[in-house]
């Protein structure tokens, strides 16, 4: 906005220019901080995927490994559930 | 999914509001009563329109939300009240910054646009504390819709109610008598009213994609029975999700 400012030859630099400067910033500051809230979300969802991408693995890992009394269910890959949230997600 | 076109769509936001920044310093003329101060009104009018617009939308929503009891509506109400909240902030704001440097006070009272735009946005403020003391999922939803159905009818009253009153001091630009604005400040003011909207389209879709995702990764979580992490165990559920 200063930089807008400067390089406008016909703006004032009065006290008008001091109220105009003001409301844009106060718009420009509350943009940044609901992105900045977004962005701390956003952050928290990768942090989830990647405990699950970890949790997946863990559990692939088991299942390869051979099959013990705790895994005599169907792996991660042939999950119904998991395959339509992966499906969904790809597209 | 609502991340779909969010890039073309970020990049158009970008595009219009610096168009509209260089028709508001370099291409309108200067207000002959207000002088340079009136540049406000290309930043304050366009939010203020969109946030009134928006309330409306998230109680159309609603509508949708009561009719189908699909809880995509819900969430899409839910985001477009709480985007038209922030953007009501910036037009409190913005509007007294400007009642400063034009009329010598930070708020004038008999002013029937100002208090009305206060009572409104008061109104939707209740919907936070409202929305979240419900704890069932399906009843807050519910209730928020219904709420916002009786809020979003009432901005348009509210508007009418206001252009029907005898302002002393708050300008009609928009007036059909009397004059109005010249086409250098109109096709202006319809470019920043469009950078405006259009940031506010993005802000939503941007925030529904987050929701979205976090659905997602809820979804997951369960169908791999995983456990859940430290930070989000535990939390009260007091914004929708979409699943």
């Amino acid at each position: 906005m200063g930089t807008l400012l400067a390089l406008a030859p016909a703006l004032p630099s009065g006290e008008a220019s001091k109220y105009v400067a003001a409301a844009y910033l106060v718009f420009l500051v509350l943009i940044l901080i609901y992105v900045a809230i977004m962005a701390v979300k956003l952050a928290r969802i990768e942090r989830d995927l990647r405990e699950l991408a970890d949790h997946a693995e863990q559990r692939r890992g088991r299942s390869e490994a051979g099959p013990g009394p705790a895994d005599t269910t169907e792996t991660p890959h042939r999950d119904p559930q998991v395959q339509a949230v992966a499906e969904e997600m790809r597209n | 999914m609502y991340g779909t076109g969010l890039k073309r769509l970020s990049i158009a936001t970008v595009a219009v509001i610096a168009t509209a920044m260089a028709l508001i310093f370099f291409y309108a003329p200067m207000d002959a009563d207000q002088g340079f101060i009136q540049k406000i009104f290309y930043l304050h009018v366009p939010l203020a329109i969109t946030a009134l617009v928006g309330f409306v939308v998230g109680g159309v929503y609603a509508v949708l939300h009561l009719r189908s009891g699909d809880r995509r509506y819900d969430a899409r109400s839910y985001v477009a009240i709480h985007l038209s909240i922030i953007f009501g902030v910036a037009v409190l704001i913005t509007g007294s910054i400007w009642a400063k440097a034009s009329w010598g006070h930070w708020w004038v009272w008999d002013e029937p646009t100002l208090v009305s735009f206060l009572i409104v946005f008061l109104l939707y403020a209740t919907y936070y504390p409202f929305r979240y003391a419900i704890e069932d999922p399906e009843r807050q939803a519910r209730y928020a819709s219904v709420f916002a159905i009786t809020a979003g009818a009432f901005v348009p009253l509210n508007f009418l109610a206001v252009r029907l009153a005898q302002s002393l001091v708050h300008p009609r630009v928009f007036a059909t008598t009397g004059g109005g604005l010249p086409a250098s400040m109109m096709l202006t003011f319809l470019v920043s009213l469009a950078g405006i909207a259009l940031l506010w389209v993005t802000l939503v879709r941007f925030e529904l994609t987050a929701k979205s995702a976090s659905g997602q990764v809820r979804r997951l979580r369960r169908a791999l029975d995983a456990p859940r992490a430290e930070t989000s165990s535990g939390r009260p559920r007091v914004a929708p999700e979409l699943s």
